[in-house]
């Protein structure tokens, strides 16, 4: 899996190992301040989030976890512009996501978000390629972009020679890598994985873990990630555990789990010696930000001109 | 973004080939069967108009009695003279030709084979008054009809009925007791308007069957043939007046005869037929309807279907008017397709349906126009409501669903 082979088609090209870009002392990516979420009204009133604070920084792998009923799935929704927070701010780059419509909310997700689920959610007798295209025809690249772009991602997922298979020709190893690759495909600023290896065997999870670990160490998309698994928690270099719509704990390195090998050392090599994950390339919203206290900045434009 | 939203639509449909097919059905079965209606209508009033003319234009009737109706009899009335069809000839201007007529059912026997017909009385000018044409030798002479001689023209089922493949011209036929030589042959005609043969006929001078079948001095019938650009409507009410003369009909009296124009007639048929082209092309409307009901319903089962896609692509990014314009979009390529596919198919219903019916096949772009366009409406109207739904889903309940 190399970026750099992909890197030339991308809409949004993001090379590993380029000089990180961003700007000292700049605005966090994401910025939880104060998060309520209250559900229903009266009597049947359930607060699923009671004021939470979180700060994610570019090219972070965070780990969320907690029992169910924690809030970690609604704190998620909301991470991902899905749902909007009852009190509080989100900032994404400084913009104010409570404050966007629907539409607005829409278009952030469609130019910086990638989804990876649970249960993969393809398009059913839809085949890989056009499964992974879905999003850059909504972002309305041209035919040729599109096909370029998904086999690129394919392939950096692992799955050449896979375009014309359809999700029941597939393992559920390889539905998820094409999720994956739809999530990567227009080189999201952050993955938002909800349980990504819930439904996969042991063995196949590792694989997606590490294919997960790898894009966030080489394309420096920040990652945050629902799991409930210790040792799926073991590749972020952060874990964040909620309890009872709070944020129960917050460290780094994750606690040391029962022995994870040559692989997992290397994942958790302290942060300072491997090489800083590249800014992701943000472009400005189509759209202006009302009340918005910064603006997207274009963060390593001219390295996105020499990709060009 | 339209041409975006198309090319997802289309690729729904060819993901869901044997679905969007059922879908179609209800407007493909609609369409044709409008389409099929009104053409195969219009092809009958066609025929109708053909038929009634075959009978002879700008032909007005003149027959003894009042007008059919309710209490009224046409009974005891007074048949008419040779000399009133001599008087009209005479005293009427723009007329044409006068055919005076009388009617007799016969049997007709050519050596062994015999034949129940009718039998025209007339003078050479009835084959004006009443459009025939000759396929073989002549009408009478004014000698033959003056003479009253055994001479007649046939028409092509007898013909057929009585000496098969041979030329009748110059045969004999026995009708009672006399024979009687065959000097022509009417060309075809086909059915009448009413469903009788019109080619089961024999025409002989008048006075030969008033002489030898019926008997008498009275004429029937009187066929007046009005001249081309002379109203038929002046035309008849000088004949009724002419003929209250003739009769000694007082001022204060009604008709004891009518008179008939085949122009009010054929009006009054094609009116008819026109109604019924209504009210048939009203009926498969209907059904067209109904097929955009069911466009409806397997728009709206398929939100409910595809719940968790429509999830995915909110959650993609995809704007609730791009939801909203795909499956509208879906509904319309999918009722227009099926109106496509109806017109086609009405087309070839119409042109087979119109040859076994014999009747003309008529092209009619206005009501083809509007079937396609009204199934593409359909689709717009009934696809609105499911897109709507299917747009304004909230993301994650979408994704949530089973």
């Amino acid at each position: 899996m190399n970026a750099k082979s992909s890197a030339g088609a991308s809409p949004a090209p993001v090379l590993a190992g380029e000089a990180p870009t961003l700007p000292t002392g700049a605005t966090p990516l994401i910025r939880l301040q104060g998060i309520t979420k209250t559900y229903g009204q009266g009597q049947a009133e359930f607060q699923a989030l009671r004021g939470v604070d979180l700060t994610v920084d570019s090219g972070e792998f965070v780990a969320v976890m907690g029992p169910s009923g924690s809030g970690k799935s609604t704190v998620m929704n909301i991470l991902g512009c899905l749902d909007v927070p009852s009190s509080g701010a989100y900032q994404f780059f400084g913009t104010h996501v409570e404050r966007l419509s629907r539409p607005q909310r829409a278009l952030l997700r469609r130019h910086y978000l990638g989804f990876v689920f649970q249960g993969f959610n393809l398009l059913a007798r839809t085949s890989a390629q056009e499964n992974v295209e879905l999003p850059l025809l909504y972002r309305g690249e041209s035919a040729a972009a599109r096909h370029a772009a998904a086999r690129a991602a394919l392939a950096q997922v692992g799955l050449e020679g896979r375009e014309r298979n359809t999700p029941a020709e597939l393992s559920g190893g390889q539905q998820q890598r094409v999720a994956i690759a739809r999530a990567i495909v227009t080189r999201p600023s952050v993955l938002l994985a909800d349980e990504p290896t819930g439904n996969l065997d042991s063995t196949t999870s590792h694989e997606i873990m590490d294919l997960i670990a790898q894009l966030n160490r080489e394309l420096g998309i920040t990652v945050l990630m629902v799991t409930h698994e210790q040792e799926m928690a073991a590749y972020a270099r952060r874990v964040v555990l909620f309890k009872d719509g709070l944020v129960e704990s917050d460290f780094s390195p994750p606690p040391p789990g029962e022995g994870p090998g040559e692989r997992e050392r290397l994942l958790r090599t302290p942060l300072a010696s491997i090489p800083s994950p590249p800014a992701p390339l943000m472009k400005p919203l189509p759209f202006g930000i009302p009340g918005g206290e910064g603006s997207f900045e274009v963060v390593g434009a001219t390295s996105r001109e020499g990709a060009a | 973004m339209l041409w975006n939203a198309l090319l997802l639509s289309l690729r729904e449909i060819r993901r869901n080939l044997l679905r969007s097919f059922l879908t179609t059905l209800g407007i493909v079965i609609g369409v044709s069967a409008v389409i099929t209606m009104v053409t195969l209508g219009n092809g009958a009033t066609l025929a109708v108009k053909q038929q009634i003319a075959s009978l002879g234009s700008n032909l007005l009737i003149v027959r003894p009695g009042q007008r059919l109706g309710p209490g009224r009899d046409s009974a005891g009335a007074a048949n008419f003279k040779v000399e009133d069809a001599q008087a009209i000839r005479d005293q009427i201007g723009g007329i044409k030709a006068v055919a005076p007529v009388v009617n007799k059912s016969v049997t007709v026997v050519v050596q062994a084979s015999n034949w129940s017909t009718s039998v025209t009385g007339s003078n050479a000018d009835y084959f004006t008054t009443n459009n025939w044409r000759l396929a073989g030798g002549r009408v009478f002479y004014e000698s033959e009809e003056r003479a009253g001689k055994a001479v007649c023209v046939i028409g092509n089922t007898v013909k057929r009925e009585l000496f098969g493949a041979q030329n009748p011209v110059g045969g004999e036929i026995r009708i009672k007791q006399f024979s009687c030589e065959v000097i022509g042959l009417l060309a075809a005609k086909g059915q009448s308007s009413f469903g009788s043969d019109q080619d089961d006929t024999i025409v002989m001078p008048l006075r030969t069957v008033q002489r030898r079948l019926t008997g008498n001095q009275d004429v029937r019938t009187l066929m007046v043939s009005v001249k081309d650009g002379v109203s038929s409507d002046k035309a008849q009410r000088q004949i009724e007046r002419l003929m209250r003369e003739r009769r000694h009909i007082g001022d204060n009296e009604d008709d004891n005869f009518n008179v008939m124009d085949t122009k009010q007639i054929a009006d009054t048929l094609s009116g008819t037929t026109q109604v019924l082209t209504t009210l048939l092309g009203a009926v498969a409307a209907v059904s067209l309807l109904v097929g955009g009901i069911g466009i409806m319903n397997i728009m709206l089962v398929s939100v409910t279907e595809r719940t968790r896609e429509i999830g995915i692509r909110l959650a993609i990014g995809a704007l609730e008017r791009e939801v909203l314009s795909q499956f509208l979009i879906e509904a319309v390529v999918l009722s227009s397709l099926g109106g496509l596919i109806g017109v086609i198919l009405a087309t070839l219903a119409s042109i087979g349906l119109s040859g076994l019916m014999h009747i003309p096949y008529l092209f009619n772009p206005g009501i083809n126009l509007l079937s396609f366009a009204f199934s593409a409406a359909i689709g717009v109207i009934f696809g609105y409501f499911p897109a709507r739904r299917a747009a304004s889903l909230d993301p994650i309940e979408a994704l949530r669903h089973e």
